[in-house]
């Protein structure tokens, strides 16, 4: 890819990310930290790739525990913001 | 499928994480954002193995992928430690399974960016080099910190700021050696240095969270979890993956702002945070405040004086969340409410282990919503309340953050407790609250001190307020 797309991509990322999050009460400070932490376990989709990558039994090895953390990351994660949320349901009126 | 295809499918994968985000911070939409996420995620998953990415040197081969058994395997194994484990944590053990989700993430980032540069060999360009190099530091770092952080949390380790003669220099020089390996790595390329890069990233992120106070974990936590975001990016630079470049972006400026509407919420410059040790004289030990006199009385006096009370304001902290007391609190603030007593609990922004632990906490309870005050709408009422619960709080109602400069938490807004006519801590020991200081408060002529759990007392004082 262009480096200029790259840069793009990167700095709109950059304001949409402070945008998003600026007004937000501390009551939901822990659910948002807990998912935006599950969202970069997207990092999995990285890993796959480089086990596909993979040649020496070195890559492989360190690719698949790549995937093992990976995936605890991002399903874990999200299982456990839910679990955070749920009880905040019915609360609001 | 084309590459056309997979891009498009990556960008609405990228679209889901930011509703996720915008849907995260309104507490209506909270869960349903959290629930896009997941969608996006699972989505960028399941694509990945549909289309096989190019290598280097632009060839591919044809579907399935290459390993495809491994790559399976590893998931399943990775979703039967993660889910098991979120389901069954305990609402008070959370923070530290964030801190430990998010050290994983962050040692994933850094093992792929290895892979990927072992594989490259010397065929990467200057500019994948550094941004391999910045991954691995900052993963490993991201990595070593929050295990230590958990370690904190759990309490396996003491949640003091760790500081050691010399700590400091140690640091700068570890920091140092990281940076100088950085430049090695980049100007000879080579595996030995690349392991002694993530060696020495790993030893500085451990040695950066030690100096960091216990009431601070959750700061760091929060920047380590914008830092393991930016390592995704940079990955996703490598990779060639706009997906990752969105998603770690996102992950890494929403980070940012949230570590610093939290350490606002607590008084406190980042800097500050995460530096203070460096500055903070070691306490001097409270030798003889133990033997110094405090009033402890028995449910029955705590049941009378709230029976003649017109408002009372319960303070919950972590000893709430320990002793799993939220339902019985709601049955004492209930039985209150009955004998028309005004009852109001006062929410201090950081308490618990994690900003918003309370609320979550009460919310489980089913206490309403109105009945929760923030720090700023209920400190002015304390001159008009006659009795503050505090229970299992400490270190947010302690007035040293207000009177002695130098103490870790110096500076931190507090619920002013104190100018209630009488207070009513109760607690399971003279021991001080997380971040290792006394409590002035407790010595306090108008303070009562109810010793045991929290739920236990709770349930004992409900019992004689019934039977008066």
């Amino acid at each position: 890819m262009e480096p200029i797309a790259i840069i793009s991509i990167f700095v709109l990322a950059v304001f949409v990310g402070f945008e998003v999050v600026s007004k937000v009460s501390s009551t939901l400070h822990t659910p948002l930290m807990s998912g935006a932490n599950a969202i970069h376990g997207v990092i999995l989709v990285g890993a796959i790739i480089v086990a596909d990558h993979s040649q020496t039994n070195l890559e492989l090895g360190l690719a698949v525990a790549a995937i093992v953390l990976a995936t605890i990351n991002m399903v874990g994660g999200f299982v456990v913001t839910d679990r955070m949320l749920e009880m905040f349901k019915g609360k609001k009126k | 499928m084309s590459h056309t295809l997979y891009s498009l499918i990556g960008l609405a994968a990228g679209i889901c994480f930011i509703l996720a985000l915008k849907g995260l911070s309104t507490p209506k939409t909270a869960r349903r954002g959290n629930m896009i996420g997941a969608i996006g995620a699972t989505i960028a998953t399941l694509v990945v193995f549909l289309y096989v990415s190019p290598n280097q040197d632009g060839t591919s081969h044809s579907l399935p992928l290459h390993n495809l058994g491994w790559i399976l395997g590893a998931i399943a194994v990775g979703m039967a430690v993660g889910v098991p484990a979120a389901r069954k944590v305990q609402m008070t053990q959370m923070p530290q399974l964030v801190a430990l989700f998010n050290g994983v993430g962050g040692g994933a980032a850094a093992l792929v960016a290895i892979v990927e540069y072992l594989h490259l060999g010397s065929s990467a360009t200057t500019a994948e080099v550094i941004a391999t190099v910045f991954t691995v530091v900052v993963g490993c770092v991201s990595f070593s910190g929050s295990i230590i952080t958990f370690l904190k949390l759990q309490e396996l380790m003491t949640t003091r700021p760790v500081i050691f003669p010399g700590g400091r220099f140690v640091i700068a020089g570890t920091l140092a050696a990281v940076l100088g390996t950085s430049v090695w790595v980049v100007s000879a390329l080579g595996t030995q240095p690349l392991m002694i890069l993530a060696g020495l990233s790993l030893l500085f992120g451990v040695l950066f969270v030690l100096p960091v106070g216990g009431a601070d974990v959750p700061i760091v936590i929060s920047l380590l979890n914008a830092f393991t975001g930016l390592t995704v990016a940079a990955s996703g630079y490598v990779l060639d993956s706009t997906l990752l470049i969105i998603a770690g972006t996102l992950v890494g400026a929403s980070g940012t702002i949230l570590t610093r509407l939290m350490a606002e919420a607590m008084g406190r410059s980042l800097f500050g945070t995460l530096f203070g040790a460096f500055t903070a004289k070691p306490q001097e030990a409270s030798s003889g405040e133990e033997n110094r006199p405090v009033r402890s009385g028995s449910p029955d006096d705590v049941a009378i004086l709230l029976n003649y009370a017109r408002r009372v304001v319960i303070v919950p902290g972590f000893g709430l969340a320990v002793a799993q007391a939220q339902h019985t609190v709601r049955e004492l603030a209930d039985l209150l409410l009955s004998k028309g007593i005004d009852v109001a609990y006062g929410i201090h922004p950081v308490a618990g282990r994690m900003p918003g632990h309370m609320n979550v906490l009460l919310a489980e309870a089913n206490v309403p919503y109105e009945q929760l005050l923030e720090m700023d709408e209920v400190n002015p009422t304390f001159g008009q309340t006659d009795v503050a619960i505090v229970i299992g709080a400490n270190d947010v109602v302690n007035p040293a953050a207000q009177t002695s400069p130098g103490c870790p938490i110096y500076g931190m807004p507090i619920l002013e407790v104190s100018n209630a006519a009488n207070i009513i801590f109760l607690k399971r020991s003279m021991r001080p609250g997380f971040a290792g200081i006394e409590n002035e408060l407790l010595f306090d002529p108008k303070t009562m001190l109810l010793f045991g759990d929290a739920k236990a007392s709770l349930t004992k004082v409900v019992s004689a307020l019934k039977a008066l």
